[in-house]
């Protein structure tokens, strides 16, 4: 089959690899329908994710038909069109049944600190993921489900991480009526928290970023404000302005290890590796959010220690939430939610990329070259 | 203002924000919401065992020490080889995730493959192409002036072509650098 591999920093090509076979009875064989590349796949390429291994096959983000499954595989039958979460659990571990999938305990050997997730390096597992023609989905009977005939591919497939873990950031935020939420980072995921935040009942939503293009993708797509924080000396100050000086109620971190805002944490984060993470969004989500408000943080970070201002998040009496999302979980309210006509997922992709020029979209997606948002990607043309 | 008790007023009333934004205050009871409360013990998972059965082990799998016994499921995508494998080995047998030596490990061990598996790829016929690679080809058709044009990280992506090339330049000056000393030498 066609997958792509990782040949190291900044490189990744597509090369010809075994298709996937069953290594445990209640595994399934999928086709890939659709891939995405997610905002978190560009810290695997940059080199950040330790034990990256080379010729690893990314991707977390996949829908597709099952082609194979094993001798325990009871809920799902060949030629199922399926919808796959990036998390891989168990279903019945201590943490699987009290609802913590993304914290599974029976999936990964190589770390106890996250649970299993395709094709995000051996720090999650070892999996190969769904960036390729064909992908192994352990525990197939618990995380996969059909995709209802109504909702669309592209739809279906932000469901299995993007919309999902933007929807469970907002719920992580503790969302009253009439809370003032800032959202720190216009990608896919800032998006759709923010536009899950009017659903939970925000008095106002404010958008955080750099790129203009993306901003005005949350003005029209989310109904957000927004602020371009290089227009501002100090975005801290610019939050407690817009806010009368208290701060915003709820903040929403949507960026994750790679911020960028200030140069020697960029630096030391993501091009020398000798931080987890660059956490100034983070930061900025501690100093921007008023006294015993509430922080949620989606973006995704290394296990290395990184240089968060804990002292003011104590001080200010704060509660800080977050997590991998349970991506099922938030299903059955978030296709109600579609059914109704409140959220559209697809209308944040802005591009769609044939498997073989995987390079070219990486590329584009780390550089944020041509209003790049979100890429599909499509292993194999209609 | 913070100075006083009341909250500043909101440019917009639920009303208003029910008329223009689509579902607006359709989750505001958080029993309506799928991860409130967070550890729910009432949710089915489709699965039918009490403890899976385990996966065949067909390497010794490398595991952090914090765990008791080898999880039932894992990943096999590229199991431990070489001097990288050495590396990692000795990181998850000799250290646990609380220390900064086993990420750091793991780390060095990325970049020596990296390096090893660069070298091993001049002996096959698909050598490495940092070119097609990288995926810079497309900047031409892609608007790379008018993309990066007013932004802040423009200041390190030029950092970017260090990385990917640096290592080469590092190579290439050090081979010079062993041929000279072997010539000066005979």
């Amino acid at each position: 089959m066609r997958a792509m591999v990782y040949r190291g920093p900044y490189k990744v090509r597509v090369e010809e690899k075994d298709v996937p076979r069953i290594e445990h009875p209640n595994d399934a064989v999928i086709k890939v329908v659709r891939a995405a590349i997610c905002g978190s796949d560009l810290h695997l390429y940059h080199g950040m994710m330790p034990d990256t291994r080379i010729g690893h096959t990314f991707g977390h983000e996949f829908i597709g038909v099952v082609e194979q499954v094993g001798s325990s595989v009871q809920n799902l039958q060949v030629g199922d069109r399926v919808m796959v979460p990036f998390n891989i659990y168990c279903g019945t571990c201590f943490f699987c049944s009290r609802g913590l999938y993304s914290n599974c305990h029976n999936v990964n050997p190589n770390a106890t600190a996250v649970g299993g997730i395709y094709g995000y390096s051996h720090t999650t597992g070892g999996y190969d993921g769904g960036q390729a023609q064909y992908v192994r989905v352990p525990f197939a009977d618990v995380g996969p489900q059909k995709i209802p005939d109504w909702l669309e591919d592209e739809d279906a497939l932000l469901m299995t991480d993007a919309l999902s873990t933007g929807y469970f950031g907002a719920q992580l935020a503790d969302i009253h009526e009439g809370d003032t939420v800032a959202v720190l980072g216009a990608g896919p995921v800032g998006l759709f928290a923010a536009r899950s935040a009017w659903l939970m009942g925000a008095g106002r939503v404010v958008v955080i970023d750099q790129l203009d293009y993306r901003l005005e993708k949350a003005e029209e797509f989310a109904y957000a404000e927004t602020r371009n924080y290089t227009e501002y000396q100090d975005i801290v100050v610019e939050m407690k302005k817009a806010t009368d000086g208290l701060g915003f109620d709820r903040v929403i971190e949507a960026v994750g290890a790679e911020a960028d805002g200030n140069l020697i944490q960029h630096v030391t984060a993501a091009k020398l590796k000798l931080q987890g993470g660059s956490p100034v969004a983070l930061n900025w989500a501690i100093d921007g959010v008023r006294k015993g408000g509430t922080v949620s943080v989606m973006g995704a970070y290394g296990p290395i220690f990184s240089a968060v201002k804990f002292g003011d998040a104590m001080n200010k009496g704060l509660t800080l939430r977050m997590n991998q999302a349970p991506v099922a979980r938030q299903w059955p309210r978030l296709l109600e939610h579609i059914r109704s006509g409140y959220l559209k997922p697809s209308d944040v992709i802005t591009h769609r990329i044939p498997l073989e020029h995987i390079a070219e979209g990486y590329h584009l997606m780390s550089s944020k070259l041509d209003g790049m948002i979100k890429p599909v990607i499509i292993p194999d043309e209609d | 203002m913070p100075y006083r008790a009341e909250k500043p007023p909101l440019p917009e009333t639920p009303e208003q924000l029910r008329a223009r934004i689509p579902g607006w205050g359709a989750d505001l009871d958080p029993a309506d919401r799928p991860s409130y409360p967070r550890e729910r013990s009432d949710l089915r998972t489709g699965a039918h065992w009490d403890f899976p059965e385990r996966q065949p082990e067909p390497y010794p799998r490398e595991r952090s020490i914090e765990h008791t016994q080898l999880p039932p499921v894992f990943g096999t995508a590229q199991p431990l080889h070489g001097a990288a494998g050495a590396i990692r080995r000795y990181a998850y047998d000799r250290f646990s995730e609380g220390r900064a030596a086993h990420w750091l490990l793991l780390i060095a061990a990325d970049r020596v493959e990296s390096t090893t598996e660069h070298l091993k790829s001049f002996a096959t016929t698909r050598p490495d192409n940092p070119i097609t690679e990288t995926g810079i080809l497309s900047e031409p058709r892609r608007h790379p002036i008018a993309s990066r044009k007013g932004r802040v990280d423009v200041r390190h992506q030029v950092l970017d072509p260090l990385i990917v090339a640096g290592p080469w330049i590092a190579g290439g000056l050090a081979a010079v650098a062993v041929l000279r000393r072997l010539t000066k030498s005979s």
